[in-house]
């Protein structure tokens, strides 16, 4: 490791500020690029599947289905 | 070749298919991301000129040069929508268009901090950055546009013709360095000639490129797999998977 401690490595001699909100900033768009579609996919999947139960449910067995 | 194409074509396969390259990909990806920034962060050495915060360039390089490369592949895939009507090429550039704005958004926003210590500045309208600002609004621009429309075969045709419009921007960032009197630092990495940047930060830099292409890669097959799952919710597959209750 090129900084002798944590503290060093924090401070980066004054810089640390910058480039470690340059690197959380950075972590949270990765994150939110990643997480965003994954949710929007599993709360499709979950309305999906709700409204075909509701469709189910609300046709009794042996009646006709009108479109 | 042919037989390629028309599989791409399959909204089911793609489906599939993404969800078996994601179950690898995307922690490979994320440790590769980690991997790097610690690298980079940690184990290399200060620049004599900057100091500490150009480790910056460990983030701010790979989104800018993905962003630009992701909006190449969105206008391809536009023109793919407009000439064959290849409803995946469509379904691709909509997937690209968030992801392209999240990477430019990163590469200014670190840009900006980078240039605070360096440039005494957080913001200045020079060509490269205002051209960079430019690609923003082109990505914002073609999300804003799709959801503008109804008629989503007209959004589609709408949001091609604007990409491939676009493309414009892209050389003008390219060379605005070169074009342009600039405080933002000519390009280090050259593909012909040598390069202007010391081996020891090379190596992490090109490695973090390569994270972030396999992050925008996850990132477009993540978004496919909605947008897919959405124009195909009437199909029997895709009440199938729901009634599973599983996402692949």
């Amino acid at each position: 490791m090129y900084f002798d401690s944590l503290a060093a490595a924090l401070q980066m001699d004054g810089h640390g500020a910058f480039v470690w909100s340059a690197y959380f900033i950075t972590i949270g768009v990765v994150a939110l690029m990643v997480y965003a579609p994954r949710r929007r996919e599993q709360r499709f999947l979950r309305q999906l599947e709700g409204q075909i139960r509701r469709s189910e449910g609300g046709n009794p067995p042996g009646a006709s289905k009108e479109v | 070749m042919w037989t390629l194409f028309h599989k791409f074509g399959s909204p089911p396969w793609l489906y599939r298919l993404s969800g078996s390259i994601l179950r690898w990909l995307l922690p490979i990806t994320l440790l590769a991301l980690i991997g790097g920034a610690i690298w980079g962060l940690l184990f290399t050495a200060p620049d004599f000129r900057q100091g500490n915060s150009y480790r910056i360039i460990y983030i701010h390089v790979p989104a800018a040069v993905v962003a630009l490369a992701g909006y190449y592949v969105m206008a391809i895939a536009g023109a793919v929508s407009l000439i064959w009507r290849m409803k995946m090429a469509d379904i691709a550039m909509r997937a690209c268009a968030p992801i392209g704005a999240a990477l430019t958004f990163v590469a200014l926003v670190t840009g900006s901090i980078w240039g605070k210590p360096t440039w005494g500045t957080w913001w200045v309208w020079d060509a490269r950055i205002t051209s960079m600002l430019i690609l923003l609004f082109l990505y914002l621009g073609v999300v804003a546009l799709y959801e503008a429309y109804e008629n989503k075969a007209l959004a589609a045709k709408a949001c091609a013709i604007l990409s491939l419009v676009g493309t414009v921007n892209i050389p003008i960032i390219y060379k605005s360095v070169d074009w342009w009197y600039s405080l933002h630092q000519p390009a280090s990495i050259k593909f012909t000639g040598g390069s202007t940047i010391d081996p020891s930060m090379l190596y992490p830099l090109l490695f973090m490129i390569t994270a972030f292409y396999c992050l925008f890669t996850c990132a477009l097959l993540l978004n496919m797999r909605v947008e897919i799952l959405q124009r195909e919710q009437r199909t029997a597959w895709v009440k199938a998977l729901a009634n599973k209750g599983a996402a692949g």
